[in-house]
């Protein structure tokens, strides 16, 4: 499968998503710059975490404007798959590939730390081969992660299978005093209707390596493609 | 143009002495006009020349066989890793600000460390902290506390380097002048090494990065003052910075570097073009003509000495083989870096200014540097009356306390003890994917070596109480604890740089704490094998209030990198299994000198360092590395501050384990359980291992002793119980944030 991971300048989880995809889990990986507009015959693409264009404005406002985000809207509307973690999520919000919006923490800080996510929906290809009933360890690092979306939309999202993770205790209870960052119903990570654009806050890429003593983050990575592969 | 009269009062005003007002006279044959005037007094001011420590300095170890950059001759040391890899690495203060404007002063001191890592062509790859505040109850403390981690946080965040270690202490001491040290790690291919020199009559010379402005003009000279009530008047001295100029910065500078383009670079720093230009040139044994009117400026009407000595950030000066200027200029276009020609090295060693075609200063480069002509001071020092005082200090004065748990309880919620958490979440310290102790907590950071079968440990260590108290021994015990984190990780020891925060070196009493500071830590390196790869000095932190002047604690902060041979040898500090068996490795003594139990329990200020003997210390180190070497131990956990109790606890917290042990009758009971002798470390041992160990341990005749076992949950001193983990887990986790909010989060 052959991947493609976008480079905005500010990013900085390109090279670790790269590592990842490559040596880990090796699949072919290309670097789609930000002012490219040639994705290269990709099967995914990937927008990393970073602060691109500095993130002044607010997460992900500018990216979407980028040369390279007119070819990634129009693959995504032409159902190609497009996974945006950390900063790709709020950008994938910001051009509207994905319901709802990411705002400041509830606490005004930044926060990195491992967290818990129990898979929700199991249907999207992403999650659906995930083990059932036990939460993944995975860390976050984000300043922006307070998922928000209107309550229509919200209850859209359920009905479709549409949240994708929902920040757990170890044992996948979800509650509020898990919730790292006051997300609306500890929402972590959505995807769109037809389920070809996922975005999540937490960073699977740093739960992937064995050498880390952590692989929860790999399984979401290895769901995504096995479910891609099937149906190729 | 700059039509200031000089004469000696102007000189004074700029912070140089009569006697360096005569010398600049004298190396250039006349009066200098105000732009040369201001050119030396930044150049010799303490912070850029260190005019008073440099005769001291000289005094420590700098060699060694691994090391491939000696002290003082690159921006960072340098020092061979195998496998053609090299680790650049420095630690640096930005104290000065951050007494006045905490964000920024913080995240201006993270842009400029990493900078001196990347300059060198090295990509960074770590970062730690060594961080001191006044009593956390005062709402200045909380206000720099929150400036200061949100500074480095968002700074390090968005340039997106892990934070893998670093201390946070409260002392009263620091209330006025806080102490931010910085220290970045890179690694680097050995033949990809760039150094800062100018040379190559002819060659063009760019100045890259963000706009001049007038922010940090005399920063160096700020820094290298006394911090007052009026000093928040400096703040045009503080610098702002933008991660984001930053990251690009660093991704084009190393693309740079890949052109082979590139004669030297440097970044601009504390005195901005003028020392890059100065050091550079010195370097390289020549001279250089610039144009300060082509100096991209983000402000109107600055003055030529403006454009000089501005110490706006995220900028570098790289000197090009004439020719290849397009091949730079195509890296630095693909990342939208703006730069300028701003001029070219010439023959001899005349830097020349011009501003529209006029010479604005015209000064041999030599006479502007340490170790060409800038002054070289030896102070006097004198044995201040306290470090007697303190060693009369009697352990048989002090009332042992009927209840230990109600002392533990005490201890572990003091904001030098609890969990830095409220801290470092606010960094992002898994960015990079190396991070391998965030899920396997060690007493040092390690980084993965990827596609090797080697780590990179690093610790940044000083307990400075114990150097007030002793500075001799009490930088001994800097080095050591920084040996001990990285043996305890299961790495090896390799070089240090330091960090050395001082009062004002023209007081003979501080200067005396310099001077036995300087001794105790070249001894200590000596043993180790650790040599002196650089750092940085600052004095000047203390406190003028009222007319008193109250200075810091002497604080030599260590920031040493080890490596870890072998990665099935990292070791945690955390209890694996309830069972295990826990040794406590090195002698204890009836000490409870200048520990934390002392000091915030009993209110005891005035006592010598805790017991310490270096050898062995160092013969505890080896022991211990011989032990995970072989495989014999679980866990391994230094006994720093807190003493024993606290090392049990930080080992028993990470599973949520729980311990039961037994104390030594020969010492008191609070002794054993909270003094800080040094020279000991917390190891657990499975059944299956306890055999070997114990032979091991009895033919290497290095005392040890057993504690106790590993339980499941609940925690036993001399069947006693002192509760559950849990809760002493949560009184840990949440004091520092409860002292800064005034809320308890659990609730």
């Amino acid at each position: 499968m052959k991947f493609g991971v976008v480079i905005f300048p500010g990013s900085n989880c390109d090279r670790d998503t790269v590592y990842v995809l490559k040596n880990i889990l090796e699949q072919e990986v290309v670097e789609l710059w930000h002012k490219d507009t040639d994705i290269q015959n990709v099967d995914v693409i990937v927008l990393p975490g970073g602060f691109s264009y500095g993130d002044y404005l607010r997460s992900g406002a500018l990216a979407r404007f980028s040369p390279i985000m007119q070819r990634v809207i129009e693959f995504a509307n032409n159902g190609g798959y497009v996974f945006g973690i950390c900063n790709g999520f709020q950008i994938l919000c910001e051009a509207g590939l994905l319901p709802g919006a990411l705002m400041h923490n509830n606490h005004r800080k930044f926060s990195c730390k491992n967290v818990y996510l129990i898979p929700d929906s199991k249907i999207a290809p992403i999650t659906n081969h995930l083990p059932r009933n036990r939460a993944l360890k995975v860390p976050i690092a984000h300043g922006e992660g307070k998922y928000y979306a209107d309550k229509e939309t919200i209850a859209q999202m359920r009905l479709n299978g549409q949240i994708l993770f929902r920040y757990s205790d170890e044992n996948g209870n979800v509650s509020e005093a898990v919730n790292p960052n006051g997300s609306l119903e500890n929402i972590a990570g959505v995807c769109n209707k037809t389920m070809n654009v996922f975005g999540m806050m937490p960073h699977p890429e740093r739960a992937s390596d064995d050498e880390l003593g952590n692989t929860d983050g790999r399984l979401i990575l290895e769901s995504l493609i096995r479910s891609i592969k099937e149906k190729a | 143009m700059s039509s200031i009269e000089v004469n000696l009062e102007t000189a004074k005003g700029l912070g140089l002495l009569p006697e360096e007002f005569e010398m600049i006279k004298k190396y250039l044959g006349r009066i200098p006009n105000y732009t040369e005037l201001s050119i030396y007094s930044v150049m010799w001011s303490e912070h850029a020349s260190y005019k008073n420590s440099i005769k001291w300095l000289k005094t420590l170890p700098r060699k060694g066989e691994k090391i491939l950059a000696e002290a003082g001759t690159e921006n960072a040391g340098l020092v061979d890793i195998g496998d053609g890899m090299a680790c650049a690495f420095k630690i640096e203060s930005h104290n000065h600000p951050c007494a006045v404007e905490p964000y920024q002063g913080a995240a201006t001191g993270v842009g400029g460390i990493n900078r001196d890592i990347f300059t060198m062509g090295a990509r960074p790859i770590a970062q730690l902290n060594s961080l001191r505040f006044g009593n956390l109850k005062l709402d200045r403390t909380k206000w720099l506390i929150k400036g200061v981690v949100k500074g480095i946080g968002d700074y390090g965040n968005a340039f997106g380097i892990p934070v893998l270690g670093g201390e946070v202490f409260f002392d009263e001491s620091y209330t006025m002048n806080p102490l931010v040290n910085a220290m970045s790690v890179g690694l680097v291919e050995k033949g990809g090494v760039v150094s800062a020199i100018s040379k190559g009559e002819g060659n063009p010379v760019f100045i890259v990065g963000s706009s001049t402005g007038k922010d940090g003009i005399h920063g160096a000279t700020f820094a290298s003052a006394n911090i007052t009530e009026d000093s928040a008047d400096d703040i045009p001295s503080i610098q702002v910075g933008d991660p984001f100029q930053e990251k690009i910065l660093l991704e084009a500078s190393l693309e740079a570097i890949k052109t082979g383009a590139l004669v030297g670079m440097q970044d601009m720093g504390a005195a901005g073009i003028i020392c890059s230009t100065s050091e550079m040139s010195e370097k390289g044994g020549c001279g250089m003509k610039v144009n300060l009117d082509k100096v991209p400026l983000r402000q109107k009407n600055m003055e030529p000495f403006e454009i000089l000595l501005s110490e706006s950030q995220e900028r570098m000066l790289m000197v090009v083989h004439k020719g290849r200027e397009k091949e730079i200029e195509n890296v630095l276009n693909k990342w939208d870096i703006s730069y300028a020609i701003i001029g070219e090295v010439t023959k001899g060693d005349r830097l020349e200014f011009f501003y529209h075609g006029e010479k604005v200063a015209d000064v041999p480069a030599s006479t502007l540097v340490l170790g060409g002509g800038a002054p070289v001071y030896e102070r006097e020092y004198k044995e201040p009356a306290y470090y007697q005082q303190y060693k009369k200090f009697d352990i048989n004065k002090i009332p042992e306390p009927q209840d230990l748990h109600e002392v533990a309880l005490q201890i572990v919620r003091h904001p030098n003890i609890a969990s830095k958490r409220w801290v470092y979440e606010q960094y992002d310290s898994m960015i990079g994917t190396g991070n391998m102790s965030t899920n396997f907590p060690s007493d040092a950071g390690v980084y993965n070596l990827k596609g090797t079968n080697r780590a990179l440990v690093m610790t940044v260590d000083c307990n400075s109480r114990y150097v007030k108290a002793d500075p001799e021994i009490g930088a001994m015990i800097a080095v050591s604890e920084a040996a001990r984190n990285i043996v305890c990780t299961g790495g090896k020891p390799l070089a240090i740089t330091n960090c050395l925060n001082f009062g004002n070196p023209y007081n003979p009493e501080v200067f005396w704490q310099f001077v036995n500071v300087i001794k105790g830590m070249g001894a200590a390196c000596e043993k180790f094998k650790t040599p002196v790869t650089g750092g940085n000095v600052s004095f000047y932190n203390q406190a003028s209030i009222g007319g008193t002047e109250e200075a810091v604690f002497p604080t030599p902060t260590i920031g040493m990198i080890g490596l870890l041979e072998n990665k099935n040898h990292h070791t945690t500090l955390a209890f694996q299994e309830k069972g295990h068996m826990i040794y406590l490795i090195g002698r204890s003594h009836n000490d409870i000198a200048s520990s934390e139990y002392l000091s915030s329990y009993h209110g005891v200020k005035e006592s010598p360092a805790p017991y310490f003997n270096l050898d062995e210390e160092f013969n505890v180190q080896q022991t211990v590395y011989e032990l995970i070497s072989r495989n014999y131990i679980q866990s391994a956990h230094d006994v720093s501050d807190g003493g024993v109790f606290i090392a049990l606890l930080e080992s028993a917290m990470p599973k949520g384990l729980g311990f039961d042990i037994t104390t030594d009758a020969e010492i008191r009971s609070d002794a054993f359980l909270f003094g800080e002798s040094q020279g000991r470390i917390v190891v657990t041992v499975s059944t299956s291992r306890e055999t070997h160990f114990i032979d091991y341990m009895v033919e290497s005749k290095i005392p040890f002793f057993a504690l106790g076992h590993v339980t499941k949950s609940e925690i036993r001193v001399d069947d006693v119980s002192f509760g559950f983990i849990a809760d002493l887990k949560k009184a840990y986790d949440n004091s520092i944030e409860e002292l800064i909010t005034g809320q308890n989060p659990s609730l």
